[in-house]
This record gives structure tokens, sequence and C-alpha cells, in this order.
């Protein structure tokens, strides 16, 4: 099987509209007779679910939380990018569409990048006539705020929570149509397969989180809008029931899973407190643009302050280290989150963390109190040296911009960041790879379609901040309601999907046996032991850094946890109840197998690209080193386990973009 | 209208009608109450005249009666759907830390205010229907026609002690009652604006000063009884 | 530190349920509430038995899944948190700790401390939206400036996670600060004018369809919302509603 893109001919900027003008349509009487599944309801299945609904297609939605609204979308703090250039500061498509593939590290499709851009001023239209209430200045226009790795204010944004309030808004689109009876929701289902009849998908087999039950769907096409895979890493700062197994299901049934390796790692996260910690939380980018990121300069500092001896506070401002500044004048606490994850871990690896794991650096806001308070005070026309009068004003400028935000770290941490700089310490938090698809998000197997952060396709090797939100619900809105109607057109004299067929039979059947099995495993350790077990694996051998050693030590240990997990675990209850250590032993398991597709991908990925850092190939000044010869996407076919899975390239081509060392300095 | 009144808001927004009815009467009744402490002819005179005018006998009264039924019986009906919207109650609840113990227990200082109000009917109420309607003397006289009666009948009423001790504790129960009620009335019907918070100290003072008031006519009338 | 849990079991919705005692040691204060849970869950699957079932996802505060009445107070004693970041230095060595679901009529029991919430969602579906189609073609995003005092307002509004904590905590069981919250946020922009009467009737009619209380304005909802939801929306609903009704 060869993968072909798709991807249209012409100009790059006429692309989609002429795609968009030659592609299939159905005509409104002919979607009426046609059903769509989306399985996952947050910016992107939320999104496409209501648009196709809109459509007039019968959809059915399905989600494993009790409601759509709680996906994990809603988490997204800091905004989502729109080239809209409201701020007059040089803007453009272009601009997006060039600041996105180079953050990308060069590793992502012009095309679909293109797109992407074109339709983000469309996303924020969009979400305004929804009721979204996005930050307006006092003039009552839309404000903006800058984020990491680029040089424009883009980032349209809803106090710390953007994430919240544009899920909000797809769940209202959803809403309306669940009320009209266009969307069928199905809450507390979880995917456990796809069904693939005549080479085509043609439904999934479901499990109903409450009782248990076993249910057969059946559409014209289904689409996975299932979220990415961070949780193979354990602790993420993903939810916790965020899981691969729709789309690993999906794999196993033939559909390229694309770039495994490729796993973003964000710089500011709460660092962990101790063994028992089940999720890391993350504050959002957007305090980079006021606090300063620091270590101590002097050795015995660092070590003082591990062990509680000596207060940050205490340190002088020349025996600071800022190390983003000092590496990356240009750009300097505002390089992408690749670039600031691993500087950090640079300095906690050589001793310099801050907290008594030594995994830990200090975000410190003294300095923009006093910039801020100073500024307040000059504007009231008040005393600009009094001290404690600049301390007061420049806290509250600060509570204005950040209150949440520190709010939720005292509550956590116990600690004033007011008073002393706050700790971060990177986190896993998304994945830029996943399903492969085509330009028209479609996946390998025909009818079956990945959108969001399920699917591979825009953010490269490294995705900038905001721009998930962006490409959601790009794809959920504004891509894939167009590029399935050309795949439907075809299905209009289909009639309903029977059920009734041996497919359907075969894959109920597998499904059911997996889930006695682990009902009846008589094993004695808990899920979560082997889920830990494999985040450990996977932060220590396939995180921030890599090498080819490790890598392939965590393809055996994979394995052989593999291999103990289903001995050993546990699952207690039974299998036709509400049950979640059943579903997370399903989930477990998945991650298992993708954990060494992960490793297995990082180790043929000889280069150094965004979020994969392999230390073979490094400048001497220690950052990535991509390499020519590796300028392809990477999709593996499923052949029976990880080991075996067989590699196809599909070579990248920049003809509107030169392909430069990546610089933020 | 019938369904309004059948919506949970709509019989909340009644219910707050018409306790600013009732709390506008609650003035008036106090205002001429007070007098009989300051100025017994012009109580004697005011009483004579709420008594015998049409307007107020034959338009305002049964409106009045009207308001008090309709804010009980509201009130219970309330209370009713509101328990059943609970089925299985928590173990532990902290309510205090929440709410103050007014707003939770309407039902039981509206409840005693209730029974109050029984008596108090049967005490004043019944005993002028009878003296107006059923004897059909209408002339607000004493029997020996010297002056009119109702400053007397009224300094009479406070002589037994458990009557003023029973309206003492009623006055109390309407503070509470008011203490949470008249503000709830004005959020109930979507009044949250600029003057909130100087409206909540005024509904404060009025929920303290109004019973009080109404205590210190009780108490001075059993203290100074010239008979 | 060492606790003891007095914990709602009930196996299933049709079954009758208990309140159970499970005495837990060596819990640290840097825990959150959730992570106290899974401690005594991973001792309950090594020992067999079944684990106690509660909702949580997110584990941040603002997917609005986690719950529980915790020591008679909806997301327990703290303030503007939610469960799953609520911690553990809040209680004290020793502390005896009673943990309900989060009860109503409305909300019925699924599992122990699972309970189904999906009344919200149909009250979402009679209204809680501006109709608009996808298309692309709608009007720019700075068509129509909105005040920064109106836009703040509905944010704050809009910042409500669904969590049924109001519920929960209301002696009434009334969904008045969820259902008031959502109306206020689309009643303060220009765009959800057009429907505003229509979704407020339609709105509260599924509310009270659904079984919930009426509102005796306690204010307890406000004070135990995780998200500081103010009163004031119910008051701008109790407007919107007698607006809808004068107009006809």
């Amino acid at each position: 099987m060869t993968l072909n893109s798709k991807i249209p001919e012409g100009p790059l900027a006429d692309k989609w509209t002429n795609h968009k003008n030659k592609i299939n349509l159905v005509n409104p009487a002919n979607k009426r007779l046609i059903d769509v599944i989306v399985v996952g309801t947050g910016l992107a299945g939320g999104s496409a679910a209501a648009t196709l609904a809109e459509l007039g297609y019968n959809v059915k939605a399905f989600c494993f939380q009790d409601s759509p609204r709680r996906a994990h979308s809603i988490a997204a703090q800091g905004g989502i990018n729109a080239a809209k250039n409201y701020q007059g500061d040089g803007d453009s498509t272009y601009r997006l569409f060039y600041d996105t593939v180079k953050g990308g590290d060069y590793r992502s499709r012009e095309a679909n990048v293109y797109r992407l851009a074109e339709v983000s001023t469309n996303i924020i239209d969009q979400c305004v006539a929804q009721g979204v209430p996005f930050a307006r200045d006092y003039g009552g226009l839309l404000d903006n705020r800058s984020f990491g790795g680029v040089l424009v204010s883009r980032t349209f944004y809803a106090k710390g929570q953007t994430g919240q309030q544009l899920l909000l808004g797809a769940y209202s689109a959803m809403n309306r149509q669940i009320g009209r009876g266009k969307i069928k929701m199905y809450n507390r289902h979880e995917m456990l397969d796809v069904v693939v009849v005549d080479g085509k998908a043609r439904g999934i087999i479901t499990r109903n989180l409450i009782t248990g039950e076993i249910e057969r769907h059946s559409a014209h096409a289904v689409v996975l809008g299932s979220g990415g895979y961070g949780n193979v890493f354990y602790l993420s700062t993903n939810a916790m029931g965020s899981n691969a197994t729709a789309a690993w299901k999906a794999h196993k049934r033939g559909a390229f899973f694309a770039n495994p390796c490729y796993t973003q790692i964000h710089p500011t996260c709460i660092p962990v407190s101790g063994d028992h910690q089940s999720k890391l939380t993350l504050m959002s980018e957007s305090l980079r643009n006021d606090g300063r990121i620091w270590v101590p300069k002097k050795l015995e500092d660092a070590k003082a302050i591990q062990s509680k001896t000596l207060k940050p506070t205490a340190i002088a401002e020349e025996d600071r280290d800022y190390f983003l500044e000092r590496r990356y004048p240009a750009f300097g606490n505002l390089v992408p989150r690749d670039v600031a994850s691993r500087a950090a871990k640079e300095r906690c690896d050589a001793g310099f963390g801050v907290n008594a794991t030594g995994e830990a650096v200090y975000l410190d806001f003294a300095a923009a109190i006093v910039r801020y308070g100073k500024e307040q005070a000059y504007v009231k026309g008040l005393d600009e040296n009094d001290e404690s009068l600049v301390q007061s004003l420049g806290k509250k400028v600060v509570k204005g911009k950040y209150g949440n935000l520190f709010q939720m770290y005292e509550k956590i941490v116990d600690q004033n960041p007011y008073e002393t700089p706050m700790m971060i310490y990177p986190a896993v938090h998304y994945t830029m790879g996943g399903v492969w698809v085509d330009y028209n998000l479609q996946t390998s197997i025909p009818g079956l379609y990945a959108i969001g952060e399920a699917n591979f396709s825009d953010h490269g090797a490294n995705r900038l901040g905001a721009s998930a939100l962006m490409q959601g619900l790009a794809d959920g809105y504004f891509v894939l309601p167009y590029t399935i109607g050309d795949y439907l057109a075809d299905d209009i004299r289909t009639g309903p999907i029977s059920t009734n067929t041996v497919e359907f039979e075969e894959a109920e059947n597998s499904v059911r046996q997996k889930i006695k099995a682990f009902i009846s495993n008589k094993g004695s350790k808990p899920v979560d032991y082997f889920h830990k077990k494999l985040g450990k694996i996977m932060w220590n051998k396939c995180g921030m850094a890599r090498n080819k050693k490790e890598l392939k030590e965590a393809i055996e240990e994979i394995s052989a946890l593999r291999e103990e997990f289903y001995k050993e675990v546990i699952v207690p209850g039974s299998a036709d109840e509400f049950n979640e250590e059943l579903a997370k032993a399903g989930r477990v398991a998945d991650f298992l197998e993708l954990g060494e597709l992960f490793a297995k991908d990082a180790l043929v990925r000889e280069e150094s690209a965004g979020g994969h850092f392999r230390e073979e190939h490094q400048t001497k000044e220690g950052e990535a080193k991509r390499r020519k010869e590796y300028q392809f996407v990477s999709a593996w076919e499923y052949k029976g386990a990880p080991k075996d899975a067989v590699l196809h390239k599909e070579s990248l081509k920049y003809d509107n973009i030169e392909v430069k060392e990546r610089s933020y300095k | 209208m019938s369904s309004f009144l059948k919506s949970s808001i709509g019989r909340k927004i009644a219910m707050a009608l018409s306790a600013f009815f009732l709390m506008v009467f609650i003035l008036q009744h106090f205002a001429i109450n007070i007098l009989s402490v300051f100025n017994p002819e012009l109580f004697n005179e005011i009483s004579h005249f709420m008594g015998n005018n049409p307007l107020v006998q034959f338009v305002l009264q049964p409106v009045l009666i009207f308001g008090v039924v309709f804010h009980f019986a509201m009130g219970f009906i309330l209370e009713y759907k509101n328990r059943v919207s609970r089925t299985v109650t928590y173990a532990v609840n902290k309510g205090n830390a929440n709410s103050t113990w007014m707003s939770r227990n309407m039902i039981y200082s509206g409840g005693f205010i209730l029974i109050f109000l029984v008596i108090h009917f049967i005490d004043f109420w019944i005993p002028e229907m009878n003296t107006k309607y059923i004897v059909g003397d209408s002339s607000g006289l004493l029997a020996d026609g010297s002056d009119y009666r109702y400053y007397e009948e009224l300094q009479e009423k406070f002589i037994p002690l458990w009557r003023v001790v029973l309206y003492c504790i009623g006055f109390v129960f309407l503070s509470l009652h008011l203490l949470h009620g008249f503000n709830s009335a004005f959020q109930s019907v979507g009044a949250n604006n600029k003057y909130t918070k100087s409206l909540k100290s005024f509904g404060k003072a009025y929920a303290t000063l109004v019973p009080l008031g109404f205590i210190v006519i009780a108490l001075f009338h059993f203290f100074n009884n010239v008979h | 530190m060492n606790l003891t849990l007095k914990i709602w079991r009930q196996k299933s919705a049709k079954q009758k349920g208990e309140i159970v005692e499970y005495p837990i040691s060596g819990i640290s204060p840097d825990m959150s509430f959730l992570e106290m849970l899974d401690v005594l869950n991973s001792k309950l699957i090594s020992a067999g038995e079944e684990p106690v079932a509660f909702d949580h996802d997110c584990r941040e505060g603002i997917c609005g899944s986690c719950s529980l009445y915790i020591n008679g107070e909806a997301h327990g004693p703290d303030r503007r948190v939610t469960t799953c970041q609520l911690h553990m230095r809040k209680f004290k060595d020793g502390d005896t700790i009673f943990i309900e679901p989060f009860r109503a009529k409305a909300f019925p029991v699924i599992k122990d401390l699972v309970v189904d919430r999906s009344a919200f969602d149909r009250i979402q579906h009679a209204g809680g939206f501006i109709s608009i189609n996808t298309s692309g073609n709608t009007q720019d995003g700075n068509a129509i400036p909105i005040s920064k005092h109106a836009a703040d307002d509905a944010m704050d509004a809009a910042t409500c996670i669904g969590c049924g904590a109001c519920v929960a905590t209301c002696k009434n069981s009334s969904a008045m600060l969820f259902v008031g919250a959502k109306v206020s946020q689309y009643a303060l922009l220009p765009q959800g004018q057009v429907e505003a009467a229509d979704r407020v009737q339609n709105m509260v009619a599924q509310m009270d369809l659904e079984g919930f209380g009426n509102c005796t304005n306690t204010g307890a909802c406000e004070v135990e919302c995780p998200k500081g939801i103010s009163l004031e929306n119910i008051a701008r609903m109790n407007r919107e509603l007698i607006k809808a009704n004068l107009k006809g």
C-alpha cells in the first residue's frame, strides 16, 4: 500500500478554494439518508458533529464522559491563534503559516498548514457569533495577547479559560442539534473497535459504561475526534480518562499511525510533589509574557535551596541564571515550548534544580511586579520610589492578568507566588503524532476520518502555543464537513448499514473476549501499577532527550511489562456494571502497545526535530539538529505486534518556505 | 398567566409580590399602632376610620386576606415541592457554612407567624367583625358612649402576661422571617443592581426595627395599663 | 495522616445504599482529595474488594466531572475549588470524613458516589445556544463592539463548569444558579438578544420538568460554587423571564 496525501494541485494559496470547488457534494435531501458516527466530543469532535448535523446528516456522537462539555479541550487555558491582524502588527495568513511550519521544525505538510492559517479567521467570527465571550478592550473590540515562538500578537483569549469557552461554544452548537434530533448523543459510551466492511469503515462497537452493555452502531462514515495519547506517560496534563483506545483500535484495523514519537513537553507545569501524584497541572504559557525563568548560578546555592536552607528571594540578582534570556536573547522567555523545556531540563540535569528532587526551575514575577508598579505609580502621579506602594500597585496588575492561575498554584502548592517565585517543570502536554490522514483528513481506511489531536497533520514535530484549539476547530467546523461530502457522495444509494453482518459479529466477539479475559484474570496488581510503570519507562527513556541505547531498552521493557500485565493484572467487579477498573484496563492495554511503537519510531528517527530530541543529533550548543534525509512523515502499518510494524514514508516538500535551521537566538 | 404561575420562577415572583404587599401592610399597621403609645385619641380616630371606611373594609381588607392566604398557601406548596426534590437526604449537612439560619427556616418562622396570626385574629379581628356586622354596632363607641372603644380594647388585651409573651415571640419570628424575606423578595423579582447594597441595609433595618416597635407597643400597654 | 472515611456505597441505581467505614493511614497533606481516594481504591483492589466509584477526569478544576459532598459541603470545606483541587492539608490527622454523592431527585445515583447529571444537558438542549449555522461567512468578530463590562460579565457567567454543586448544596435542590448563568451569558451579549425570550422560557420549563426544586434565595449555591458564579445571574434570569412573559 502506498501513501497518497491527495494534496490538490495549484498554487499554495489557492489549493483549498480550488479543492472545495471541485469536490463532490451531497444534495440536502440525500444527506438525510446518510449516517455519520463521531467519536469524541471535544473541540474537533464537537464542532464536527454540530456542523455535520447542521448540514443535514444523521449524526451519532459518542463520548466516555457524562457530558460532551467535559471533554479535555475544556482545560486549554491560554488562547487560540488567528491571522486577523487586528493589532496591525504585520500578521497575515502567510505569517501564521510560516510560524507554524517553522515552529513545527519543518516536519508538517505545507498545504495542510496553509489551509489551517486560512480558515483561522473564520473560527473567530464563528465563535463570536455563537456567543463565546472573548476578552475585549475598552473600545469593545477583541483583545489579543502574545504566545511563544512568534513575533506578533494574534492570540484571542477568554481569561485563562479559552478552551472552556470554545468547547462550550461547540457544545452549544451540538445542543441545538441534539434538541432538534439531528444528533443522537451517547454519553458514557466508550468506543472499543472500528468495524470495517468491504474495506470501508462502517461502524463501531461500544461499551455502555453504566450498564456494561456491548453495542453495535453503524454508519456510512466514522470520524475519530478522540484526542491524543499523552497519557502513555501516565503523568501528563491530560485528563485521567484521556486515552488512545479509539485511535489505536483504528490502527489495528488498518489505519496508519504517524509520527508517534512527536510529543510536546510543556515547560510551565507544576512540579511533581510525590509518588501519589495522579496528574500534572499546567500553568498557561501566557505566564511567560511576564515571568522570568531562572535557576541559581552557583551550585552551592542550588544545593542549599534543595535542602530548604536558603530562600530564593535571598539570592542576589547577579547570582541568578536567567538561562532562556541568556541563551535566546531574541525570544527570551518566549521561545517555543520544546526549546524552553529542554533548556530547563539541561539546567536541572546539571544539578541546578530548585525543589527537593532537583526537578524544578523558578518562574519569577518580582521584576514584572516592580515594572507594572512603577508604571501605575507614574500614571497615577504617585511616588515611583516608594517601594511598598510600587509592590502593592504591581501586584494588583499581575493579579488582574493572572489572578486565577496564581490562585490555582497556591491551592496546589501552598505557596504564595506573589511573594516567592513559582516553581515549574516540564510535563507531557500534547501529542503531535497521531492517526495518519490525507489532505481530506481521511485515514488509510476509506470512510474513517481523524480530526483534531487524534490526527498527525498540522503541527509537525512541535506545536506552537494556542494552535491546538485552532486546529481542532478548523478540522471540525471548516474542513471535515466539506471533505467528507466528497466521500459520502458515493453512498447516497447505499441505504442504512446493517449491523447484522459477520464483520460486526467478529468485532463484537473480539471485544467481548478481551473484556472476559480481564474480568476472569487471576492477577494481583491493579491497573494503575502497570500504567505508572509504563509512564516511568516512557518519561525516562522516551522523554525530553532520547538515545539509541535507552530507546532499545525501552522497547524491551515495555514489551516485558505488557506480558506481565496480561498475567498479573486484577480487575475487580463484573463486566455488566459501572466498572472503571475494567475501562482503565482496556486503555492501558492499548497504551502498552502504543508505547512500544512510540519508542520504535523514536529509534528509527535518527535526527532531532521539535519535540523529538536525539542526544546523538545536536549542535555544539546543544540545539536540535535536523537531517535532510529525515524530511518525511513516518506512517506505521500494524502487523500484529508493535515490533513488526511496517514503516511507510511520506516525504515532505517545501515549495513556499525555505527550510532553515530553526533559530530563536 | 396560568403557565407563568406554574413555572418555578413565576411562583417565586408571585411569592415576592405578595410579600411586598404584606410588608407595606405591616408598615401601615405599625404606623397606626405606634400612635396608641403617643396619641390615644388619634389612634382611636384612625382605627374608627379604618374600621368603617367602605374602601378599606370591602376592597382592601379582602385583598389583604387574599394576600395573606396566598402567601401562606404558596409558601407551603413550594416547601412541599422543594422537599420532594431531594428524596434521600444527607447524613451530614453543614447548612450554616454557606447560608443563614433565617434563610433555611422560612417555613418554621412562617409557620409560627401563622399560629400567631390565628390567635391575633381571634383576639381582634373576629370580635371586631362580630361587633360590627353581627351585633350591628358600627358606632365604634364604648358601651357608655363616652369615647371610642379601640384604645381601651387594645389595653385590655395586653393585661394577661401569656398573651404579651406570645405576641413578643410572634414578633421575634416576624423579624427572623423578614431578615431573609425582605431582600429575598427583591432578589426574586430580579432587582440586583447598584442599589442592592443599600437596599440590603434598609431591609435589615426594616426587619429588626418594625418587629421591635411592635414589641415595644405590646410591652408599653402591659406596663402602662390604666385599668 | 490517619483518617476515618465514611463513604456512601451503593451497588447500582436500583439497590439500596449505606455508609461504610474505612480507616486509612499514610496520607500525605500534599495529596489532593481524589489522590487520597486513589490510595484507598488501590488498597481495596489489592484486597479483592470493589473500589469506590466516583466521577473525575481533568483533575485541574475545570471539567466539572468531580463532585462529592464532603463533611456536609459540596466539594468539601475549602472555597472556590472543586474536589480534585481540595488538598488533604485542609484536614487534620485523626479526622472522620463523611463522603456522600451529590443528592437531588434530578441527580439519581448510578453507583457509589457517581450520579447522573444529564438533566443539566437536557436543560441546555432546550435553549442553551445561539441559533447560528457554521458557514465561515458570519460577520467579522469585530463588527459589533461589545463593551468590556458586558463581555467580562458574560465571561464570569460562562465560567460555570456544570458540576452541580449548586444543586447539591441548595436545601431545595434548585438548579437556578446553573440555568441563570447560562441565560445570563447570552442575555448580556448582543448575539443572544434575538432568541432571549424563547431561550429563558424553554430552559426554565425544562428545568422544572427535570424535578429540581425552587430557589428560596438562601445564597448557599454562590458560596459553594467552585467558580464563584454570582447570585446576580439568578436575578437576571428572573428579570428575563418577567420580560419574556410581558412580551407574550
